[in-house]
C-alpha cells in the first residue's frame, strides 16, 4: 500500500470560541477515494475548509510527509492540493476559458494548452461552452467547470465537498465516473457527500461524521455493510 | 447664458469628469479587490501634482524620502512575516519589489531635478514617487486586517487619510502651486477655444483607460485581478495571492491617482489638502456606478463633472453641495432595493 499523500492527526477547527471539529484523524492514499459522510452541519465542509488553509486548523496536518499548517492557500495550491468547494466558487463574469486558464495560476509561466485538452477530454461540454460566461451555463456544466478549474492545477490531492448538490442523477453518475477515472490515474480523492449511497459506492476508505467527531470510519464497504449507518445514511430498503 | 458659455462649461465639465472617471476607476478596482474604501486616493492626487510643481520649478520634493521611507517600512515587514526562512533568491526577490521604483526614482531626482529638466520627465518622476506609497501603505495599514470588515478597513481608510494629509503638509508645506501645463496650445473650434491641457487630460485618460481595459482582458494577471474582485474565495481557492492582488490595486490607484495629480496641476492650484475633495468628486462617480461597474463609473463621471461646471455658473457657492447630493437619490434607491440593510458584504 503507497504511503498516505494526506494525514490528520487530531485535528480540531473552531469558529471563534465554537469548536466545530473535535480532534479528527484520518490519512488518505493516492489512487484512493476516502469519503467523508454525514448529515448536514456535521462539520464536514469546516473540516475540507480547514484543510485547505480557508479556516485555521490544530493539530497535526501534513501533506506529503510535511507539515502544511503554516502554508498559505496558494502554497498549498502549488504543493498539489485543491479544493472544489460546495458553492462552487468559480469567476462568474468571466468565460469558462478564463476560469480554466486562471486555475492553472500557480504554474503561470508554464504552458497549459495539454492541461486544457485533457480537461476539455473528461468533459467535452466545458470545450463546447468555452466562450461562455460561466455563470450563465447549469448546474451539472458549472460543477463541471469547477472540477476542470481544480484540475487546471495538475492536482496530487482533489477535495471535492458536495459534488452531486443539486445535480440531475445522470449528470451525478458522469461525474462520479470522472471522479473515479481520477482516481485510477493516482489522485488522491478527498470527498464530502450527502449522497452516501453514491459516495460509498465509489469510495475506497469512509469515514462517518456526526456533531464534529468521526463516529466510524474504516473501508467503504464495511461502512457500508454497518447496520447502524444503513439505517440512519442508506435508508431501508 | 449663450452658446459659447455653455461649450465652454462643456468643455470644463467634462474635462473635470475625465479626472473624476479616472479616480473612480482607481476607487472601484480598490474597492472590489480588497474591500477598502480609498479614502487616502486625494492625497495620491495631491502628492503627484505638488511633486510635479516643485519639480518644474527645479526643486527636489521631499516626498521622494517618504516613498522610500514607506517602501523600507514596508519591505521591514515583509522579511519578519519571512523569517526563518530567508534564502538568497526570495530575499533578493523581496528587497527589489519594493525598493526598485523608489530607489530608481529618488536617484533620477537627485541626478534630474533642475530647472530646464523635460516637463515628461518631471510627470514621469512624480508618478515614479507617489505609485510606490501604494503597495508600501496596503502593506502596513491594510494587509493585517485583510479580513476585517468593510466599515473598519473604511476607519482605517480615513486614518491613513489624516495621517497622509499631515504628512502633506510637513514636506509640501501650506502654500499652494500651480505646475506649468504639459501644452500650452489653444485651438479655435468654431465659437470655442480648447485648451492644449484639456486635449492632453483627455487623451491621457483615454489612454490609461484603453490600458486598464487591455490589461484586464488580455493578460493573465489582469484576469487574475479581476478574478479577485468576482470572487475573492474562488481567487484564492486557485491560489491567487489576495495581498498581492491588493498590492496591485494600491499600486494601480496611486498611479492613477499621481498622474490625475500632474495633469490638474497647471489647471488648479493645489494645496496639500486640495486632494480630498477631488478625490471625493471620484467617489461620487465610484458610488453612482454601484462601485463595481467600470462603465458605469465613467459615464458618472462625466455627469459629476458637467453637474459641478454648470452649478459653478449659475450657483458656484453650492456646487459641492450639488454634487455631493448626487449620491443620495443613488443611496436612496439602492436601500429601497436591499430591504435589510446589509453590513457586510
Amino acid at each position: 500500500m503507497s504511503e498516505p499523500i494526506l494525514t490528520l492527526q487530531n485535528a480540531s477547527v473552531s469558529y471563534g470560541a465554537v469548536e466545530a471539529v473535535h480532534g479528527v484523524s484520518l490519512s488518505v492514499r493516492p489512487g484512493e477515494i476516502f469519503t467523508v459522510i454525514g448529515a448536514n452541519g456535521a462539520g464536514k465542509t469546516t473540516l475540507l475548509n480547514a484543510i485547505m488553509g480557508l479556516l485555521p486548523l490544530r493539530g497535526t496536518a501534513t501533506f506529503q510527509g510535511r507539515a502544511i499548517n503554516d502554508l498559505s492557500i496558494e502554497q498549498r495550491v502549488a504543493a498539489g492540493m485543491a479544493l472544489v468547494a460546495e458553492s462552487r466558487e468559480l469567476f462568474g463574469a468571466m468565460s469558462v476559458l478564463d476560469n480554466l486558464r486562471l486555475g492553472a495560476w500557480t504554474r503561470r509561466g508554464h504552458a497549459d494548452g495539454d492541461d486544457l485538452e485533457a480537461v476539455f477530454a473528461r468533459f467535452p461540454r466545458l470545450k463546447e461552452r468555452r466562450d461562455q460566461r460561466a455563470d450563465t451555463m447549469s448546474g451539472g456544466e458549472r460543477q463541471m467547470l469547477a472540477i476542470g478549474r481544480a484540475l487546471m492545477s495538475r492536482p496530487k490531492l482533489l477535495m471535492l465537498d458536495e459534488p452531486s448538490l443539486g445535480l440531475a442523477p445522470r449528470i451525478v453518475s458522469d461525474i462520479f465516473k470522472v471522479i473515479d477515472t481520477l482516481r485510477l490515474q493516482g489522485t488522491a480523492v478527498l470527498l464530502i457527500e450527502q449522497n452516501a449511497r453514491a459516495a460509498l459506492a465509489a469510495a475506497q476508505h469512509a469515514a462517518v461524521m456526526e456533531l464534529g467527531n468521526f463516529t466510524s470510519q474504516g473501508p467503504a464497504a464495511v461502512i457500508a455493510a454497518d447496520p447502524g449507518i444503513i439505517s440512519s445514511y442508506l435508508g431501508l430498503h | 447664458m449663450d452658446l459659447t458659455i455653455f461649450l465652454f462649461l462643456l468643455q470644463d465639465g467634462l474635462t473635470n469628469g475625465a479626472i473624476y472617471a479616472l479616480l473612480g476607476l482607481a476607487l472601484v478596482l480598490v474597492f472590489s479587490v480588497t474591500r477598502v474604501i480609498l479614502i487616502p486616493q486625494g492625497e495620491f492626487v495631491a502628492f503627484g501634482g505638488l511633486a510635479f510643481a516643485l519639480l518644474s520649478t527645479g526643486k527636489v520634493p521631499s516626498l521622494i524620502y517618504v516613498s522610500l521611507g514607506t517602501s523600507l517600512a514596508a519591505l521591514a515587514l515583509d522579511l519578519w512575516h519571512l523569517r526563518g526562512s530567508w534564502q538568497g533568491a526570495s530575499l533578493m526577490r523581496a528587497v527589489a519589489w519594493r525598493m526598485a521604483l523608489p530607489v530608481i526614482t529618488a536617484l533620477a531626482t537627485l541626478a534630474l531635478a533642475g530647472p530646464h529638466t523635460l516637463l515628461l520627465i518631471n510627470a514621469l518622476l512624480a508618478l515614479g514617487m507617489v505609485a510606490p506609497l501604494g503597495p508600501g501603505i496596503y502593506r502596513i495599514a491594510f494587509e493585517p486586517l485583510a479580513e476585517a470588515s468593510v466599515l473598519t478597513l473604511l476607519i482605517t481608510a480615513v486614518g491613513v487619510h489624516l495621517a497622509l494629509e499631515g504628512l502633506g503638509l510637513l514636506i509640501f508645506g501650506a502654500e499652494g502651486f500651480r505646475a506649468p501645463p504639459l501644452s500650452s496650445a489653444q485651438i479655435a473650434a468654431g465659437p470655442l477655444t480648447i485648451s492644449g491641457q484639456s486635449v492632453a487630460i483627455f487623451a491621457v485618460t483615454a489612454l490609461v483607460m484603453l490600458a486598464l481595459w487591455q490589461v484586464f482582458s488580455r493578460t493573465l494577471t489582469g484576469k487574475a485581478l479581476r478574478a479577485t474582485a468576482i470572487n475573492r474565495t474562488g481567487a484564492r481557492l486557485v491560489g491567487i495571492s489576495a495581498t498581492r492582488a491588493g498590492a496591485q490595486a494600491f499600486g494601480i490607484a496611486a498611479a492613477i491617482g499621481a498622474l490625475s495629480g500632474v495633469l490638474i496641476a497647471p489647471v488648479t492650484t493645489l494645496y496639500y489638502d486640495t486632494g480630498f475633495i477631488i478625490g471625493l468628486k471620484g467617489f461620487v462617480a465610484a458610488i453612482l456606478g454601484a462601485l463595481t461597474s467600470f462603465p458605469l463609473t465613467v459615464l458618472a463621471a462625466g455627469a459629476v463633472g458637467l453637474a459641478e461646471s454648470l452649478t459653478a455658473f449659475f450657483a458656484s457657492d453650492f456646487k459641492d453641495i450639488v454634487v455631493f447630493s448626487l449620491i443620495l437619490p443613488v443611496l436612496l434607491l439602492r436601500s429601497l432595493r436591499h430591504a435589510r440593510a446589509e453590513d457586510e458584504e
